[in-house]
C-alpha cells in the first residue's frame, strides 16, 4: 500500500525518528559505559577522555570472583610462571589472590554468593507472587465478593507506604522472630511487596478472559479447578508472563530492604555491589563487571519472554 | 429419557429480577424454543438448567429428579453459545475431544476417535479437524461448537442464540441442520432466541417469555394464531399482527371514531368496551367490493408476497398480497378482513378476550 504523504508528514516523521533515536542514545549510554568498562583494563577505566578503543579483557570478572590483597613488592618471575593465567591477571594488576592458610584454597570474593542469594530470592518471591496473585485475581474476577472493590483497594493500599516507613518496624519483627539476615526473610518481604501488583495486573488480565470458556468446560464435566488449569491459565499466560518479568525486576533490583535486612548469609547482590567500592581505591572495572553481570538475568528474563511479552492478548475464537 | 422442569424458579441479580416464579416443562425429545427480547430471562433459565447459576427460589427437575445439588458436569447437559463457544488454541478435534477426555467419562482412546469422527461426518466437518480454531468461519465454528455438544450424547442440549451471529444464509442452512440433527438424536432440546423466525420455524412448542413470566406455551401455531395477549401477538409473526384500538358494537368492530367498521364473529358481552383487535396481515383482504376504502402508504415487494402498509385516517394497517397484484403508492384500495379470524384483546390489560373466557 503505497500512502500518498505530503511534504509536512515526510519531515514530522524525520523528526520523529530523530528524536527516538536521540532518546535511544541516552538510554543506552549508561549501559554502554558499564559494559565497556566492565572489560577495560583498570588503567584505562577512569581516564579523561574516557576511552573508547581498547583491547578487551575479562580480568575484572577474574577480580570479581576471588579476595585480593595489595602486592607490597612484585612477585618472582618462577611464582608468577607456576599460576594459573586467572591469577597472573589478578598479579598484573598489582593484587595477590588470597588463599586459605593451610589449604591453600582460593579465597571468593563473595559475589557469587551474593549472585545466587539474589537469583534465589527473586525467582522464589517471583514464583509465589504470580501464583498468589493469579489465584487471588482469579477469585475477584470470577465470584461476587463480598466488599470486592474495598478489599481490592486495601490490597492496593500495601504498596502506598513508602518501605523507608515500615523499613525499621520490619527490622525489629524480623530480629524478634529470627528471619533477620535468611533467604526466607527476603522471600516473604518481596512477595508480599508484589503481591498487590500482581493481583492488580492479574484480575485485568482474566476480566479479559471470556467465562463462556470455563462454563463451557464446567458444563463439559470438568471441576472448576481442572477448567482454571486447563482453559483459563494458558489463556492468561500473556498477563502472567508480564506480571512475572516486573515482579522479578522489582525483587531482583531491590536495595534498601535488602542492605537493611541481611549482612551476610542472605545478602543479595544490590547492596553488595557498592560496597565493594569503599574498600582500598575504588576499582571501577570490577564494580562495572559486578553491574554487568547482575543486568544479565533480567535481560535474559525478559528475552525468553518477549514472544509473551509481545504477543499480547488473542483470544482464538474470538469474532468482534 | 429427559424431561426438564422448573418449578416457580425466581432469580435476582441485584435489583433486576431476572425471573419471577417461571414455571416450564420440557418433555422427553421435545425441541422446545424460548423466545424473549434481551433482558426476558432466557439465558438465565438457561443457566440455571445447565447448574451455572442457582436459582433463588424454586426447584429445577430433570427428569423428575431435583438436581439442584448436582453441578454442571453432573447434569449432562451440553451447552452451545452465541460466542465464545470453542475452546481457543486447539484445534476442531482438540475442542471435540475435550468434553471426552474428562474424567467422569472414562472412555478409551478409540472410543473418543470414534465419536469424534462420528460427529465430524454428521456435521460435515471431517476436513477441519486438523484446523486451529482461530482459522474457521463464524458458520464453521458454530458446527463444530454443536459437534462438542453431540460427541457427549447428553441428556439435554441448551443452546443459547446459537445462531445469531451468523449471517441470514447461514442462518437458514443450520436451522434445517439442527432440525434434522433433534430428528436424528431424538433428544430434547432447549433452544433460546429472540428471533420469533428462528421460533416459529424450528420449535416443537414455543415459550414466550416476558420479564422473567412465561406468557404463553404451544405450538408455533396456536402461539401464532392465538395469542394469549397483544405481546406475545407483537412478538410473533413477521410482518406483526395488526393490532387497532376500537369498539365492539353490534357485531361489528368500530374502528377509530367512526373511520371504519367491519364485522367480527364476536362472542357478546363486551359491546362498548374498550378493545384491541388483532389481525394478521394475510387475513386483511384486499377486493373490488370490500367494505372499506384506504391509501396505500407503502409497499414492501418480498418476491412472493408483497406487504402493503394501507392508512385508514388515523390506522395504519398491514396486509400480505399476492406478488402479482399492480399496487402504486397512494392508491386507494378496498379492503375487508376474515371475521372468524380476528382476535379481540382487552385494551387495558391486553389479554385475549377468547383465551380468558
Amino acid at each position: 500500500m503505497a500512502a500518498v504523504r505530503s511534504q509536512r508528514e515526510v519531515w514530522t516523521n524525520r523528526a520523529a525518528i530523530l528524536a527516538v533515536l536521540v532518546a535511544l542514545v541516552v538510554m543506552l549510554a549508561p549501559i554502554y559505559w558499564i559494559t565497556s568498562t566492565a572489560f577495560k583494563p583498570r588503567n584505562l577505566a577512569t581516564t579523561v577522555p574516557p576511552t573508547v578503543v581498547f583491547e578487551p579483557t575479562i580480568a575484572p570478572f577474574v577480580k570479581l570472583f576471588v579476595k585480593r590483597s595489595q602486592l607490597r613488592e612484585p612477585v618472582s618471575e618462577e611464582v608468577y610462571d607456576a599460576a594459573p593465567w586467572w591469577e597472573q591477571m589478578v598479579l598484573d594488576g598489582g593484587e595477590k589472590v588470597v588463599r586459605r592458610g593451610r589449604t591453600g584454597e582460593v579465597r571468593s570474593s563473595g559475589y557469587g554468593k551474593r549472585f545466587t542469594n539474589s537469583l534465589i530470592v527473586s525467582i522464589i518471591s517471583t514464583i509465589l507472587a504470580v501464583s498468589m496473585g493469579t489465584l487471588t485475581a482469579y477469585g475477584f474476577s470470577r465470584f461476587r465478593v463480598k466488599g470486592e472493590d474495598d478489599l481490592l483497594f486495601f490490597i492496593l493500599s500495601t504498596r502506598m507506604l513508602p518501605p523507608v516507613v515500615v523499613a525499621i518496624p520490619m527490622f525489629l519483627m524480623y530480629r524478634t522472630v529470627g528471619l533477620n539476615d535468611t533467604h526466607l526473610g527476603l522471600i516473604i518481604l518481596y512477595t508480599a511487596f508484589n503481591l498487590s501488583f500482581s493481583v492488580w495486573i492479574m484480575k485485568g488480565f482474566i476480566d479479559e478472559i471470556p467465562r463462556e470458556y470455563e462454563e463451557a468446560a464446567l458444563v463439559d464435566g470438568y471441576t472448576r479447578i481442572q477448567a482454571f488449569f486447563k482453559i483459563v491459565l494458558p489463556e492468561a499466560m500473556t498477563g502472567i508472563a508480564a506480571t512475572a518479568v516486573f515482579c522479578f525486576i522489582t525483587a531482583w533490583n531491590e536495595y534498601a530492604f535488602a542492605l537493611i535486612m541481611t549482612n551476610r548469609k542472605a545478602q543479595t547482590a544490590p547492596p553488595f555491589i557498592p560496597s565493594q567500592v569503599g574498600s582500598g581505591l575504588p576499582d571501577w572495572t570490577v564494580i562495572a563487571a559486578g553491574t554487568f553481570l547482575f543486568l544479565l538475568p533480567v535481560a535474559i528474563f525478559t528475552f525468553l519472554l518477549r514472544n509473551h511479552l509481545l504477543r499480547g492478548m488473542s483470544f482464538g475464537a474470538i469474532r468482534k | 429419557m429427559s424431561q426438564i422442569k422448573l418449578q416457580n424458579i425466581s432469580k435476582t441479580f441485584g435489583v433486576n429480577k431476572a425471573l419471577r416464579g417461571l414455571d416450564l416443562t420440557i418433555e422427553d425429545g421435545e425441541f422446545f424454543v424460548l423466545l424473549g427480547q434481551t433482558g426476558a430471562g432466557k439465558t438465565t433459565s438457561l443457566r440455571i438448567i445447565a447448574g451455572l447459576e442457582r436459582p433463588d427460589d424454586g426447584k429445577v427437575l430433570i427428569d423428575g429428579q431435583d438436581v439442584a445439588d448436582w453441578n454442571a458436569a453432573e447434569r449432562d447437559v451440553a451447552l452451545v453459545l452465541q460466542q465464545y463457544s470453542l475452546y481457543p488454541r486447539l484445534t476442531v478435534r482438540g475442542n471435540l475431544e475435550f468434553p471426552l477426555r474428562s474424567k467422569i467419562r472414562g472412555l478409551n482412546e478409540n472410543q473418543i476417535k470414534r465419536r469424534v469422527e462420528q460427529a465430524a461426518e454428521t456435521l460435515h466437518i471431517t476436513p477441519l479437524l486438523d484446523r486451529k480454531v482461530e482459522r474457521l468461519s463464524g458458520g464453521e465454528m458454530q458446527r463444530v461448537s454443536i459437534g462438542r455438544a453431540i460427541v457427549r450424547e447428553p441428556r439435554v442440549f441448551l443452546m443459547d442464540e446459537p445462531l445469531s451471529a451468523l449471517d441470514a444464509k447461514l442462518r437458514e442452512v443450520l436451522r434445517v441442520e439442527l432440525k434434522k440433527l433433534h430428528n436424528e438424536l431424538g433428544a430434547t432440546f432447549l433452544f433460546v432466541t429472540h428471533d420469533q423466525v428462528e421460533a416459529m420455524s424450528m420449535g416443537d412448542k414455543i415459550g414466550v417469555l416476558n420479564k422473567g413470566r412465561l406468557v404463553q406455551v404451544g405450538t408455533p401455531a396456536e402461539v401464532y394464531s392465538n395469542p394469549v395477549n397483544t405481546f406475545v401477538a407483537r412478538a410473533v409473526g413477521s410482518p406483526p399482527m395488526n393490532l387497532i384500538d376500537g369498539q365492539l358494537s353490534a357485531g361489528s368492530a368500530s374502528i377509530g371514531a367512526g373511520a371504519f367498521s367491519l364485522p367480527v364473529a364476536a362472542n357478546g358481552g363486551v359491546d362498548g368496551r374498550d378493545l384491541t383487535f388483532g389481525v394478521r396481515p394475510e387475513d386483511v383482504t384486499l377486493e373490488s367490493g370490500a367494505p372499506v376504502e384506504g391509501r396505500v402508504f407503502d409497499i414492501e415487494d418480498h418476491g412472493v408476497i408483497k406487504i402493503l402498509t394501507l392508512e385508514v385516517g388515523q390506522n395504519r394497517l398491514h396486509a400480505t398480497v399476492p406478488a402479482q397484484m399492480s399496487v402504486k403508492l397512494d392508491d386507494s384500495v378496498r379492503f375487508g378482513w376474515k371475521p372468524e379470524k380476528v382476535l379481540m384483546f382487552d385494551r387495558g390489560t391486553g389479554v385475549n378476550l377468547a383465551a380468558s373466557a
